[in-house]
């Protein structure tokens, strides 16, 4: 009889738990993305969007480090941990491609989103493969590759004056790459502790080609034909190789032991005293505005990344759009969450909060423009990005550039032309391998 | 007719029930209730099928693998392409550097640890004041994390504000930015972290060792050197064989201390470079393919050093 009762309350416990957790995933939706402030700041707006619906956002992150192979490993699965995942631009290709990610044409076409997002958000977060109007996600974080830089160090008369005896003109924002290899060469103080630039180096993920893009793109330089994925001659072009000579130049007024450094390192270059200028993603800024992460921030600048010597003017883009994981067994509800997302007045929220917006009216309006120190810069870098191939295979791409930059950069092996060359010819060999040319 | 020899499997039958009933009543198992059946359902048999689950059928799976072009980001099946990942692997000049390194970074990591750890134990290894003390603390960097570990030297090595740079006079000098010394940087912290294992074995063997050899050797008026090579080190070969096998195949493997405190070409590991390969180029067929010949090498030298054990205690 005991044996009975025991047996009749596990199964009606049972029933209540099982009951319990299909009503809670009819109302949940769980967001996968990077573990950084952004993805705090789209907690909130879920919370915003559970107030107004009843629909509870989870927004799941894991550090950068682990985040692709974290995704991916659960989309090979064909899991349905995650309903959303906010993915890398890069990803698409492998994330259309690979049947991971919903299709969103009609859902942006039915809202317009194309005239609605910023043009440069559109091509390089939604759609794939370019030009074909097939859109795989919803922008969601705009960002790219600006500067910080220590505005009393570039201020001080005394400076100011040394600059101009030694250069010639006015130390002032760098007006384009040869005034920040000069800037930088000129607070290269290491018998003071003092830096120039600090810059990205680190070849573990996409680091060290974020940085390399900044030069290459403001030089003129391309990484490939997209369309026909001609590499040789584009990638190693003169424009190329001078970029890369750029910025392995800046590379020399670095602080020391700089050769595995991202965005955190590059950070603390501003906060612990340490370089004049530090390139970083703008989406790492905030905590640079921030007294109590920052003890400079009254004395933070920022610009966009300056152009190169013909005038081209271009950043490294980073940011990501939001996917619907075609594994996810609440599809309907995640495509509400989209249509609640990109409302005005939702964009309006999810820039206050802190977040990078892709809305074109939002970005372009005064108060989006004035709301921080650097949002004027983001808003005029992100109609000048580009972007690294987003083709499936762009894994294998990134490390051939890896390890053919990297040595040269930090090791000092071999020569830009040389180093470049050999990216053409493995990067022509992968193509190749995956048939896309002959 | 009974056949041959039919009465000693009788016995032998007998016999095992016997010491069945025998176990099962005397074990203390058996006075808890369960019985040696009872031990093997509820213990042996869910570990060998955790091991079949877990082990066995990923490394045959794994090895199927390898023989195709399966990328696991893809929902495209995978295409048997034979020997093609071998061929290109073994042909690959990136793949080639991995293992020199990997081999330079074993061979620097455990000699570093086998000259470290034996001498550390051979100073141990007499009577000094906290003696016991002195062990359990030389002990603790191998009970630390490998990430930790990482992470922590990162910051000795620093060149700005690092410990050991100031310590040595070294000004800024670049341990882990610097192509050449990268490699040698890690290995130091291995070498740091291992040589309390290689200590602790060549402890034991050196306790081991019959104290009345040495005072033989004293009264036939041996030197320390004559002493060391013919009696110390013969006796403790086995065990410090023993140490190097361990510490070669936890050396080949070496992932998360050379990855956590270095981005050098250079220093690159051949785990490193499967990582990557598998879990950020999605490879998976050739991946799964290296994984085979870095078992391959591995175990082949395994082999050696057990051969070379066993010639060793035959002596």
């Amino acid at each position: 009889m005991r044996k009975l009762v025991t047996s009749v309350l596990a199964g009606v416990g049972l029933a209540l738990a099982c009951g319990t957790s299909v009503h809670a995933q009819e109302k949940s939706l769980t967001i996968f993305w990077a573990e950084w402030d952004p993805a705090n700041y789209l907690q909130e707006l879920g919370n915003e969007y559970e107030k107004e619906t009843g629909v509870k956002i989870t927004v799941e992150t894991t550090p950068w480090s682990d985040f692709q192979t974290k995704a991916f490993t659960e989309f090979n699965a064909h899991g349905d941990a995650y309903d959303l995942v906010v993915g890398d631009s890069q990803w698409l290709g492998a994330g259309s491609t690979g049947g991971h990610y919903v299709d969103l044409t009609d859902f942006f076409n039915k809202y317009n989103l194309k005239e609605v997002m910023a043009p440069a958000t559109v091509k390089y977060y939604a759609e794939y493969p370019g030009n074909s109007g097939k859109y795989w996600a919803i922008p969601l974080e705009g960002d790219a590759v600006g500067w910080s830089y220590r505005k009393d160090w570039f201020e001080d008369p005394k400076e100011k004056e040394a600059f101009k005896a030694k250069y010639g003109y006015d130390l002032d924002v760098p007006k384009d790459f040869k005034a920040l290899r000069d800037i930088a060469e000129f607070f290269y103080r290491p018998d003071q502790k003092k830096y120039g630039i600090a810059i990205y180096t680190d070849n573990s993920y996409d680091a060290m080609a974020m940085g390399f893009e900044n030069a290459l793109f403001s030089y003129g330089g391309e990484l490939g034909d997209y369309s026909t994925y001609k590499v040789d001659g584009i990638v190693n072009s003169d424009k190329a190789v001078a970029a890369l000579d750029a910025y392995k130049e800046l590379y020399k007024f670095t602080p020391p032991g700089w050769a595995k450094s991202f965005f955190v390192e590059d950070n603390q270059a501003i906060t612990e005293n340490l370089a004049a200028m530090s390139m970083n993603y703008f989406a790492f800024f905030p905590s640079l505005i921030n007294e109590s992460s920052n003890p400079n921030a009254k004395n933070t600048g920022f610009f966009a990344n300056p152009p190169g010597p013909n005038g081209d003017q271009f950043a490294a883009l980073g940011g990501q759009g939001i996917s619907i994981v075609s594994y996810s067994q609440k599809q309907d509800e995640a495509m509400k969450f989209l249509e609640w997302f990109i409302k005005d007045d939702t964009q309006k929220k999810w820039a206050a909060l802190g977040g990078y917006t892709c809305s074109a009216a939002v970005l372009k309006s005064p108060e989006f423009q004035s709301a921080t120190p650097y949002n004027k810069a983001f808003y005029e870098t992100m109609f000048k990005v580009k972007d690294f191939w987003a083709v499936p295979e762009y894994a294998e791409l990134l490390q051939q550039l890896n390890q053919r930059v990297y040595p040269y950069m930090i090791g000092g092996s071999g020569t830009a032309k040389e180093t470049l060359d050999a990216l053409a010819a493995d990067w022509n060999a992968t193509f190749k391998k995956y048939g896309r040319v002959k | 007719m009974p056949p041959p020899f039919a009465f000693l499997r009788i016995r032998s039958r007998v016999l095992a029930s016997t010491m069945i009933t025998t176990l099962d009543r005397s074990s203390r198992a058996a006075a808890r209730g369960l019985s040696d059946i009872s031990i093997r359902n509820l213990f042996i048999i869910p570990t060998i099928l955790f091991l079949i689950v877990f082990n066995i059928f990923p490394l045959i799976y794994s090895l199927g693998y390898s023989f195709t072009d399966f990328r696991a980001s893809t929902n495209a099946p995978a295409n048997f392409v034979g020997l093609q990942n071998y061929r290109d692997l073994l042909n690959d000049p990136y793949v080639w550097s991995n293992f020199a390194i990997t081999a330079k970074y074993v061979i620097v990591s455990v000699v570093g640890q086998l000259l470290v750890g034996f001498g550390v134990a051979m100073l141990l290894n007499r009577d000094i004041p906290l003696k016991g003390l002195i062990t359990t603390l030389l002990l603790l960097p191998m009970m630390l994390s490998m990430a930790v570990v990482g992470l922590f030297w990162k910051l000795l090595y620093d060149p700005s504000w690092g410990v050991i740079n100031y310590a040595l006079g070294l000004g800024n000098f670049e341990w882990l930015a610097d192509p050449k010394m990268a490699l040698y940087a890690v290995a130091l912290t291995d070498i740091w972290m291992w040589s309390p294992f290689v200590m602790l074995l060549s402890l034991a063997g050196l306790s081991a060792v019959p104290k009345h050899l040495y005072e033989a050797a004293a009264i036939d008026r041996a030197g320390p050197f004559y002493t060391f090579f013919r009696i110390t080190l013969p006796l403790v070969a086995p065990i410090l064989m023993i140490a190097v096998i361990f510490r070669t195949m936890e050396a080949f493997k070496t992932f998360d201390l050379a990855y956590i405190l270095t981005s050098q070409p250079t220093a690159e590991l051949i785990s490193i470079r499967l990582y990557k390969m598998a879990f950020q180029e999605w490879q998976t067929g050739r991946s799964c393919a290296m994984a085979y010949i870095v078992l391959i090498m591995v175990l082949a030298i395994t082999n050696i050093y057990v051969k070379y054990l066993n010639k060793v205690k035959e002596r």
